[in-house]
């Protein structure tokens, strides 16, 4: 029993946060709530249709209700910036910034290119290199394409996470000693706001492989 | 006196002209527009499940350069208590020595506490072997693999290491972008 109570200590809180985010908390508030938007829910890193390029999928705002989706919306004073390290030295070498603009209800994307200083703050770097209209709920997919052959997509979509979720809470707290067959996918009919960038890979500054992770900043 | 006053006005104006154009010469620049970072994401669930509640705000605006040094023994001591609570609750529990790709706790938690995404840019990307992370990866069941020694078949711990949920609600697309239409 004193284990199992050390278990739910340790991890009962970090079960009610899966993938980034926070289960219990965020699916009861509405999706307008401000620091949602900066909530990232996923990163997917993959070579695209054309193996020459690569794709970087950053997902925000999870847990969206279909009879919600509409009315959600990118934050201009966020962005969401792919960090690319090219010598495994975890700093970050290259970066993809991708910027709401209310203006225009686009997103315009930024790089890859060096940023000025690497950590915690970030500026847009140089011009905008693509740019697509967000595209709206039940609207056919947007594709922007710039003239360095970037592609980018920003929108709804269906939440591409899937886990039973539930049953793994419950492992935590001690209730169940495994999941079920079959499980339940706890993210089922559930949608993020999504923001895809086609890539060529030579603009990558690669020799084989690279390390990446995705931030969300707010404007200071 | 007319000469001196036209003369006077002539100097007047000039120190005017003086003026605005040295005004003229400094505007103010325009402001540098900075983003402070929020939140941060490498490798699916990571903060989620080695990480204590009280280290989730930390590790979200940690660099990934400073990570191994602030967590990795916290992850280190998160796994060994995790993998002794499973036991306790079923003595039927293979704990953990190494996993499907050959690495102690030790080593696991080093990999896990940088939290980046090591992706190929040459080949094949999956999760499975640390060369990406594709839309259809099951990242639960390969991780869940990573830390409850399931091994490459699934047999030691079948029941920690397979959630029995494979593939996502929707099929993904061939093209871009790749995602599944809003439900």
């Amino acid at each position: 029993m004193k284990k199992n109570k050390i278990l739910l200590t340790v991890f009962a809180a970090a079960a009610l946060i899966t993938g980034g985010i926070m289960y219990a908390a965020d699916h009861i508030d509405a999706p307008a709530v401000t620091n949602t938007k900066s909530d990232i829910t996923d990163l997917y890193v993959f070579q695209a249709q054309t193996a020459t390029n690569l794709v970087f999928v950053a997902n925000t705002q999870g847990l969206l209700a279909p009879g919600a989706t509409a009315a959600a919306k990118f934050d201009e004073n966020t962005i969401i910036e792919f960090n690319i390290d090219n010598n495994a030295d975890n700093m970050e070498d290259l970066v993809i910034q991708c910027k709401y603009n209310a203006s225009t209800n686009s997103i315009d994307v930024y790089g890859p290119t060096a940023p000025s200083e690497k950590g915690l703050r970030s500026k847009l770097e140089g011009s905008v290199t693509a740019s697509a209209a967000v595209t709206a709920y039940g609207s056919a997919a947007v594709i922007g394409t710039g003239a360095t052959g970037i592609k980018v997509f920003a929108g709804p979509r269906d939440d591409p996470f899937y886990f039973d979720f539930t049953q793994f809470g419950k492992i935590l707290a001690g209730t169940a000693i495994g999941f079920n067959n079959p499980g339940t996918d706890t993210f089922a009919g559930t949608n993020v706001m999504s923001v895809v960038v086609e890539v060529p890979k030579s603009q990558l500054n690669s020799t084989g492989s690279i390390n990446v992770w995705v931030e969300t900043k707010k404007k200071i | 006196m007319k000469s001196t006053i036209k003369l006077l006005a002539i100097i007047f104006a000039g120190s005017l002209i003086a003026v605005s154009c040295k005004k003229n010469d400094d505007p103010a620049p325009a402001p540098t527009v900075y983003y402070q970072q929020q939140d941060q994401m490498g490798r699916p669930a990571v903060n989620t499940v080695m990480n204590a509640s009280a280290d989730k705000n930390a590790f979200n605006v940690t660099p990934p350069s400073a990570m191994g040094a602030a967590f990795q023994t916290k992850f280190l001591n998160n796994l060994v208590a995790l993998d002794g609570a499973l036991f306790a609750a079923n003595p039927l529990y293979v704990r953990y020595s190494t996993n499907a790709l050959g690495m102690s706790p030790t080593a696991l938690t080093t990999t896990l506490a940088t939290d980046v995404l090591g992706v190929s840019t040459t080949g094949a990307t999956t999760l499975a072997t640390l060369t990406g992370r594709t839309l259809a990866d099951d990242v639960i069941n390969i991780e869940l693999q990573f830390l409850f020694f399931g091994g490459t078949d699934g047999s030691k711990n079948p029941q920690l290491t397979n959630d029995n949920v494979n593939a996502n609600d929707k099929p993904f697309l061939a093209a871009f972008p790749y995602l599944a239409a809003p439900f």
